[in-house]
């Protein structure tokens, strides 16, 4: 069985089945990425082109080397070195890549609905690899694929979201991901980096982070964009760190074996600090791997593989 | 030359008032309003089962003329008007130029002389150059043929210059028409602050950006006298400000535009640019508010606030594209659909709210059915079905979030100082 949608734009409208058929998916392409020789022939022939209008070193790779590992042809497209900079419109730039045959479309763009936009006008599959604050879901997909790994099940587990809600599409997409599959889901950071309404999500809504954490199976710690300080969202790097970093003491709060993950680059000793981000609790490093494992199972199903079942 | 309408339902807005009688018009005036007229040399217009009404004006367009030709032009703008069922349109000033000084009015007025099929209103700028610093020629500008002031669109922030402007306007009897919104609470916005922003990942503008700016101007306007006109009302709460400031007597009037007593902020699901507009679409608690504003007369106006663009520009990530929507060729259907249908107006209430009340707080003539008024005129078939179609449309912009809508009560003709400009969902005319 394959999934519902050829495109894969957010976790919202992506039904629990197809999340856990990813999930499952991922499970055995994890098995790859062990291997000694991290090959294996299922996409020869397929081309898969990365779409980046904002700069991501990580996402990029970890698209890239999924395809890589698949045999597809990996291509990238950076808008900074393209067409775009001579003010070609983003459908006109995906249609012309789709011409050349891309298989599938990797899109990050800084406007929430890019990823939309692209599915509506070409035929090959789009997979929206973070539209502005609106979705991120392989991040949220790879955070669920963790989880999963270390909690084994989702329903009544806890977890907890802090930091920059406001302009998260990770945390948006944790949300969607999470709630579906029956976690509870608590959300924390300063008022002013609360998105309005966001309890209709189905979340708990915490100003004190100490409330999120009460026992939380899981923390995702956001990442503090450093270049929002510019608009004075809150006072100062030094406050928010007081009010809202993850340290030894807070982190006590949580479940004993509660995990500690961050979708990264980490500012540390603003949101999270050394002693807790390098913690036996952390499980930071096994995110990128899984990241990789998700991607690769998301291009798979995509391109019409069938649902493979975890080893083990 | 002779027009006699025969058997219609006249629209009396001032007596809330439908009669059946036939209209004489001779020579671009009415000379008659009477059951069973005849008139041999008359061209028969048959109005059996159709509402016969004071040419409709809308008081809020964008013509885009001068400076933004590619989008509409004083030509295309007053074709959609004449479709739309409207003799008249006041055009807001943010023109390239901007229109505030004497000589842009003068060609705005010129341009529509020669090339308008309706009759067309400038309205000028409250700022030199609409930069919100200095106000403009006022008297010059009403010599002109000015009928309001306006900074639509870019709103006069600085409160000194916007009482300065209502004092100076109060002294001229100009209305000073205000686009409310707090330019600093809406940062980036472009939709409705709440659940749908949230989700849509989309920076929004909250409610309160366009009600600190109601309150402030309903203040300015009971502290200098001024008579003042909230456009595109769109809020619950800017609507109560509006109904506690008309009960302490404040001269204060406003507007709604058909999207925003039809669509909420739901419209944007699906990044649709045709539904960003400014002030953005709102919640469905402030569509009742409006609605709740309309029937209790705490919203005056109609008025559409056309505002064309192109395909291409619209064809863009959500957050990229122009704010604005094309509104005057299915303002008619909309209210007739959403207001009249449904038990919220009377015909006679929708009728004055798209003619006599916008006539009076511009001062323009029209508004009323009259022997000796000119013979601007709007035929309506209550029972007319369509399917809005965009490529039907007479103006350049196709840019409207209502493209395959079902419509009840359609305009059917539209005279101009006795001329027909518009028959069967036609444009006949292109120039009075």
């Amino acid at each position: 069985m394959g999934l519902q949608s050829k495109h894969m734009l957010g976790l919202q409208h992506t039904p629990a089945q197809d999340i856990l058929t990813i999930l499952d998916t991922a499970g055995a392409m994890k098995d790859i990425i062990r291997r000694d020789i991290k090959k294996v022939p299922t996409l020869r022939g397929r081309t898969v082109v990365t779409l980046f209008y904002e700069n991501s070193t990580r996402t990029k790779t970890s698209f890239d080397l999924a395809g890589k590992y698949l045999s597809a042809d990996t291509v990238g497209l950076s808008a900074s070195s393209s067409s775009v900079r001579k003010g070609e419109s983003l459908i006109d730039t995906a249609r012309t890549v789709e011409a050349m045959g891309a298989d599938v479309l990797v899109i990050r763009h800084p406007a929430a609905g890019a990823a939309e936009i692209v599915a509506d006008n070409v035929r090959c599959s789009v997979i929206n690899a973070g539209d502005g604050i609106h979705e991120h879901p392989t991040q949220a997909l790879l955070d669920m694929f963790t989880i999963r790994e270390y909690k084994g099940d989702f329903s009544g587990l806890k977890a907890a979201i802090i930091g920059d809600i406001l302009h998260s599409r990770v945390a948006r997409s944790n949300i969607w991901g999470l709630t579906k599959l029956g976690a509870e889901v608590s959300v924390a950071g300063p008022a002013t980096l609360l998105p309005p309404e966001i309890e209709k999500m189905g979340v708990k809504v915490c100003t004190r982070v100490e409330e999120a954490l009460a026992g939380a199976d899981v923390v995702n710690v956001l990442r503090i964009q450093l270049e929002r300080q510019k608009q004075a969202l809150f006072p100062s790097l030094r406050e928010y760190s007081r009010l809202y970093g993850i340290n030894r003491e807070r982190l006590g709060l949580a479940k004993e074996d509660a995990i500690v993950m961050h979708p990264g680059p980490l500012n540390r000793g603003v949101e999270i600090v050394k002693e807790v981000a390098d913690s036996a609790r952390s499980v930071i490093n096994e995110q990128v791997t899984n990241g990789v494992a998700v991607r690769m199972a998301l291009l798979y199903l995509l391109t019409g593989g069938e649902a493979v079942e975890t080893a083990d | 030359m002779k027009l006699l309408i025969k058997g219609g339902k006249l629209v009396n807005p001032e007596k809330q008032l439908l009669e059946k009688a036939d209209v004489l018009v001779e020579n671009g005036v009415i000379t008659a309003m009477e059951s069973s007229l005849s008139e041999r040399d008359a061209e028969v217009v048959e109005a059996g089962g159709k509402l016969v009404c004071p040419g409709l004006i809308d008081m809020h367009v964008h013509l885009r003329e001068p400076g933004f030709e590619h989008k509409e032009t004083i030509a295309t703008g007053t074709m959609a008007a004449a479709r739309g069922g409207f003799t008249a349109v006041a055009c807001m000033p943010n023109t390239n130029p901007v229109a505030d000084n004497a000589p842009v009015i003068r060609f705005i007025l010129d341009r529509a002389a020669a090339e308008g099929t309706v009759k067309v209103y400038p309205i000028g700028a409250i700022t030199k150059g609409s930069k919100g610093k200095e106000i403009t020629e006022m008297a010059d500008l009403k010599a002109a043929g000015a009928v309001a002031v306006s900074d639509d669109g870019v709103p006069v922030h600085d409160a000194g210059v916007m009482r300065r402007a209502m004092q100076y306007a109060s002294m001229l009897g100009l209305t000073v028409i205000s686009h409310c919104e707090d330019k600093s609470l809406v940062a980036e916005g472009v939709m409705h602050q709440g659940y749908q922003s949230t989700v849509l990942g989309l920076p929004g503008m909250p409610a309160e950006a366009e009600e600190v700016m109601v309150a402030r101007d309903i203040i300015l306007a009971e502290a200098t006298g001024c008579r003042v006109h909230i456009a595109h009302i769109s809020t619950a709460g800017a609507v109560e400000l509006v109904r506690q400031a008309k009960k302490r007597g404040v001269k204060v009037t406003c507007e709604v535009t058909p999207h925003h007593f039809t669509l909420t902020d739901q419209a944007v699901n699906g990044y649709d640019t045709n539904t960003k507009v400014n002030p953005p679409l709102r919640t469905a608690a402030d569509v009742a508010a409006v609605k709740q504003g309309l029937a209790d007369g705490t919203i005056d106006v109609i008025a559409t606030d056309h505002a064309p663009h192109t395909v291409d520009e619209k064809e863009v990530e959500y957050q990229y594209a122009p704010f604005g929507l094309v509104g005057l060729e299915t303002a008619v259907g909309l209210v007739f659909t959403e207001l009249v249908d449904t038990g919220i107006l009377t015909v006679p209430e929708a009728v004055a709210k798209l003619s006599t009340n916008p006539a009076r707080i511009m001062a323009v003539p029209g508004g009323r059915l009259a022997v000796g008024e000119q013979a601007d005129i709007t035929i309506i078939d209550p029972e007319a079905l369509e399917k809005v179609d965009p490529g039907s449309f007479a103006g350049k912009g196709k840019n409207t979030p209502f493209a395959g809508r079902k419509l009840k009560g359609l305009p059917v003709m539209t005279i101009v100082k006795g001329k027909i400009v518009m028959k069967d969902r036609r444009v006949t005319v292109s120039s009075v």
